[in-house]
Formats: C-alpha cells, structure tokens, sequence
C-alpha cells in the first residue's frame, strides 16, 4: 500500500481537493472582515498612532514633534516616577497576593468542608460588583476616624492608622481590597486546575503515608502549575493596567504617593497634556511587555520541566 | 472517623464565620446604609437604621437632578445591549471561520487575539480616531470601542466551543444546498447557545461595570451610565452617604441578579477563557 501506489489515489485525490475548495467556499473570510475593521480603527490605529504622539507635544488640533522629551520628563519628574514605581510595586503584590490566597482557597475550597457551596459562591461575588461601587464602599469603611474598620479596631485598644490617609500606607490598602475583589476569579481558576488532578495521586501518596503537607507539597503545588501561570499572568496583566479602584478610594492621594501609570494618564489628559498622557501610555504598554514577556517564558519552561 | 467529621464541620464552621465578616459584612453596610436618613448614615457606623428610609431614599435618588440615575440606567442597559450583540456576532463570526477553516488569517487572528488581551489601549490616540469618525462622546462610538477590546476573550471562547461541532453537520447542510450564511446562521449558531449564553453574561457584567471607556470616551451628564453617575454622587453629595450608597445598591443589583440566575455558565466562562488564554 505505501510503496505502490494503487491506480485509484489520484482521482481520490483530486475528489478530496475538489471537496476541500468546496469547503472552503462555505467558510468564507470575509466573516471576519467586520471584527478585524473594528479592531484596526478602534485598536491598531490608536496604538500605533501612540508611538507618534508620545513624541510630540499635542492638544488634539496642534501637533509639535519634540522628541524624546516626554519620556525624559516622565522619569525626571517625582510624581511621574512614582507612578512608575507603584504601578510595578501594586501589579506585584495584588498578583502574588491572589496566587497565596486564591491556591490556599482552592486546597480549602476543594475538601469536604461544611457549607462548600456557599463559600464558592460568596468568594466570588465581590468579582461581579462595580469596581467604584466597591472603592468607594470601602472608602467609608476604612474613614481613618468614623470608619467601622478603626471603630472595630478601637474596641481592642488598637488605634487604626488613616489606611488611605497615611501616604506609606495608601497604596497598600487599595492593593488589599483589590485583592478581595479579584481573589474569586484566582480561586475558581485554582479550584478548576486542583479538581482535574486524577484522585489515584493522593490515593497513592497516602498508601505511602504521606502526611497532608508532603501531598500537597509534592502533588497539589506541581500539578496546578498551570492554574497557577494563568492566575499570575491575569492578575499581572490586570495590576499593571489598574487604574478605577485606585481613582475611586484616592485619586492617586494623598499628594500623588499612591498614583499609578494609569492615573498619571488620566491626569495628564485632564490637564490637556496629550503628548504627555500618550508617552504615559507608551510607558505603561512598554512595562507591561517587559514584565509579561519573561515571566510567561519563565512560567512556560517550568511547565516543559514537570 | 467521628473526631474526622467533626473536624471539617468545625473548619466549614471557621469558614463562615470569616466569610460573613470580610465577604457579607461590607455588603451589609451598603443594604443598610441605603436604608439610613441622612444624619443617621453620616455617622458611617454599621448598625440598624434608626428610621428606615429605604424607600425615600430610592424615590429621591431616582428624581434626583431630573432622574439623572433613571436615564444613566437606560444609557447603560442600551449601550450593554448593543455592545453585548455585535460582540457574540462577530467574535462567533471569527472563531467559527478560523476554526473550520486553516489559512493565512489565522495567524492574523492569533495576534490579534493576543494583542488584545495583553496591550493596554492608546487612551488619548483613541479619543482621536473618535473625534475624525466624529464618534467621540456618542453612545454609538463607546459600543464600538466595548465591542473592540471585548473581541479576543469572545473569540477565543467561540473558537473552542465550535471545534466540539463534528464537521459532518456541516457538510450535511451543505450537500442539502445551504450557502455559508444559511449554514451558519441556521446551522451553527444555534449549536453555539451554551457558549452564547457565556459570554452574553460574562460580557454584559464587564461593559454595565465598565467605568474607563465611559469616562474617556462618553464624557458629559448628557449620556452619563451607572458608573459615572455614582462617581458624580460621590464629589457632589458628600453628606448624604445614604443616597450614595442606594445608588451603590441600585447599580450592583443588576450584575447580582445575572449571577443568580447564570451562576454555572459565568463561572465556566471565566475559567474556561482563563485557561485558554
């Protein structure tokens, strides 16, 4: 059969191309002619329409090419660099934050506990709400004199710090909430990839005596690796990015000690500095791409390893 | 076994308790300061209403500035309504021709996917291409730019849920003489309704929750949505933390609503997009 051919393949052949075209004319590409127009205009234009701007000095009708100055204000300026610092330190956090939290959730969250249904559910519930509704809910909750948080605290003779108050403190604590907002999708991810590990693993690891920690050590931990690359690469993509919860609870205060890029942006483009605001943006496509492109290598070699 | 038993009841019981404090607690406050007079709310404790004023305070915050919030909810319903749509067509449109269908696009449609994803879109170049196609603070120019940035999570839902369609359907429709619109529209789309009702849900979440595009790109109390109203609320009534807070509740329940009802197909959504991506 595979050396000689036998006479009928070449007709067989040509039925199988004709059938092929004929299956290709039932998908035609221009199906996705309207999503790639939209996505040009609204997405391609813009952003590389970016790289120009960031270089110029501009108000929307008048355009001054000025090079590179932008971006050398960008890092002269404190309130600038700040921005640049937190977004990085925020991004970190929240996303180490909800890969702790949400992999200790999904161990909890996949063992026969009381009420399993209920915590899955309650976990997540914060993830549908609207990010200014939760801002500015906790606003008032965590007011450094009247908030329930401090009052809370002062019954056990704590005296609670101004959360959004204190400048070391502030961007801290729009970290945190942004990581009670965010921990459900980290959870359900972790749940999803811990519920597809085969049972026999852990079977076998106890016949062996394996004590709770060492199975999850040695079995849980590297066999949710992927859940755990996904969860890092959203939450890192979605820190980077922030910027509605941290307007909401500070608009960048006190001073600009908990401004982000993405508030510097905003700022700048209120002030009608849209040259400035686009080298902003620039920064901000350039940090993200700096920190996603090694850590999604780094994530897919461990991935390889195991 | 017993002590075992005993044990995870005691956990699950721990569990609850934590839960209801940092998870209920908060949107307890929200119910109950809604339900405050104004002095009573100002004082931002987290107690019963010495009055109830629910309802007052519903009727003030729906008149309030000639219903300003009633037309945010129509601006918003209308503008999640149309964006939602043309994102299922068209990403069902991509997924299912790149998924039957190898050729030079699908490499295009990777990148774009992934571009997508991952880029943050050009704020200020944006409102530009708005203010040429004269489109910028339209409602119309926010459902193209919802529709945009929500294109790669649809089509690579689409695109996966379409490779579990055998092919053989296909050809059968089109040995009975369907042409590619027929086959699709007739076809195909009706297989697609779990993955529809998906991303419907998980989408119409995300765009009523939107707060960037509306404030770059559909400035003005003119066609103010939900979310700027409540960002207004906030700088103009700093007394009245109880009209704040109903608009607060008024604005959550819709999403909470979809969550009790699509509770399944939200969460595979998240996941399942997750995953892929």
């Amino acid at each position: 059969m595979t050396t000689l051919s036998p006479p009928g393949t070449l007709l067989r052949k040509e039925a199988a191309g004709t059938t092929r075209r004929r299956t290709d004319s039932s998908y035609p590409l221009w199906f996705a002619v309207p999503a790639a127009v939209l996505f040009l205009v609204f997405f391609a234009v813009p952003t590389f329409a970016s790289f120009w701007f960031s270089l110029t000095r501009w108000t929307l009708f008048d355009v001054e090419f000025i090079g590179f100055d932008n971006f050398v204000q960008f890092f002269r300026e404190p309130q600038l660099v700040t921005g640049f610092v937190n977004t990085l330190v925020y991004g970190i956090l929240t996303s180490g934050a909800k890969v702790v939290l949400g992999l200790a959730l999904g161990v909890f969250l996949t063992s026969p506990i009381l009420g399993r249904g209920y915590l899955r559910a309650i976990v997540f519930f914060p993830v549908l709400v609207s990010t200014i509704g939760v801002g500015i809910t906790f606003k008032v909750l965590l007011d450094p004199f009247d908030g329930v948080v401090n009052r809370v605290l002062g019954w056990f003779g704590v005296d609670g710090p101004g959360w959004l108050t204190d400048p070391d403190l502030a961007l801290l604590t729009v970290a945190a909430v942004d990581v009670w907002k965010g921990l459900g999708i980290a959870t359900l991810i972790f749940i999803a990839g811990i519920v597809a590990i085969p049972q026999d693993y852990f079977e076998a690891a106890r016949m062996d005596g394996a004590s709770g920690w060492q199975q999850f050590r040695h079995i849980t931990l590297p066999l949710s690796m992927p859940a755990t690359g996904t969860v890092v690469i959203l939450s890192l993509i979605g820190g980077l990015r922030s910027f509605d919860l941290i307007w909401a609870m500070t608009n960048g205060g006190p001073g600009f000690t908990s401004d982000v890029i993405g508030s510097v942006i905003y700022k700048q483009y209120q002030a009608g500095f849209y040259g400035l605001s686009t080298a902003g943006n620039v920064v901000l496509f350039a940090v993200v791409a700096a920190v996603m492109v090694p850590v999604s290598l780094a994530l897919r070699r461990r991935e390889q390893e195991l | 076994m017993r002590t075992l038993r005993l044990r995870r009841a005691a956990y699950g019981v721990l569990a609850i308790v934590v839960s209801v404090v940092v998870f209920l607690v908060p949107f307890a406050f929200i119910v109950l300061t809604a339900s405050k007079t104004a002095p009573d709310a100002s004082q931002l404790e987290f107690s019963l209403p010495q009055d109830w004023a629910f309802l007052d305070n519903l009727v003030e915050v729906v008149s309030y500035r000639d219903g300003i919030v009633l037309r945010a909810f129509v601006n918003s319903a209308v503008l999640t309504v149309l964006s939602v749509t043309a994102m299922v067509l068209l990403a069902a449109m991509v997924g299912y021709v790149t998924q039957r269908r190898r050729s030079w696009l699908n490499p295009v449609v990777d990148t774009m996917v992934l571009a997508g994803l991952i880029v943050p879109p050009a704020v200020v170049p944006t409102v530009w291409v708005l203010q040429r196609l004269e489109l910028f603070k339209t409602l119309g120019g926010l459902v193209l730019i919802e529709v945009t940035f929500g294109l790669s999570f649809c089509i690579l839902l689409f695109r996966a849920f379409v490779a579990t369609i055998p092919r053989e359907l296909d050809e059968a429709a089109i040995l009975d003489g369907a042409g590619p619109v027929r086959l699709f529209w007739t076809m195909i789309v009706p297989l697609l309704r779990p993955v529809i009702i998906t991303v419907v849900v998980v989408q119409a979440v995300a765009v009523f929750n939107d707060f960037t595009g509306p404030l770059y790109f559909l400035p003005g109390d003119e066609n103010a949505t939900v979310q700027l109203t409540l960002y207004n609320f906030q700088g103009q009534s700093l007394n009245q933390y109880n009209l704040l807070f109903m608009d607060i509740l008024l604005i959550t329940i819709p999403p909470l609503v979809l969550y009790v009802f699509f509770n399944r197909q939200i969460v595979a959504g998240m996941t399942n997009g997750a995953l892929k991506g």
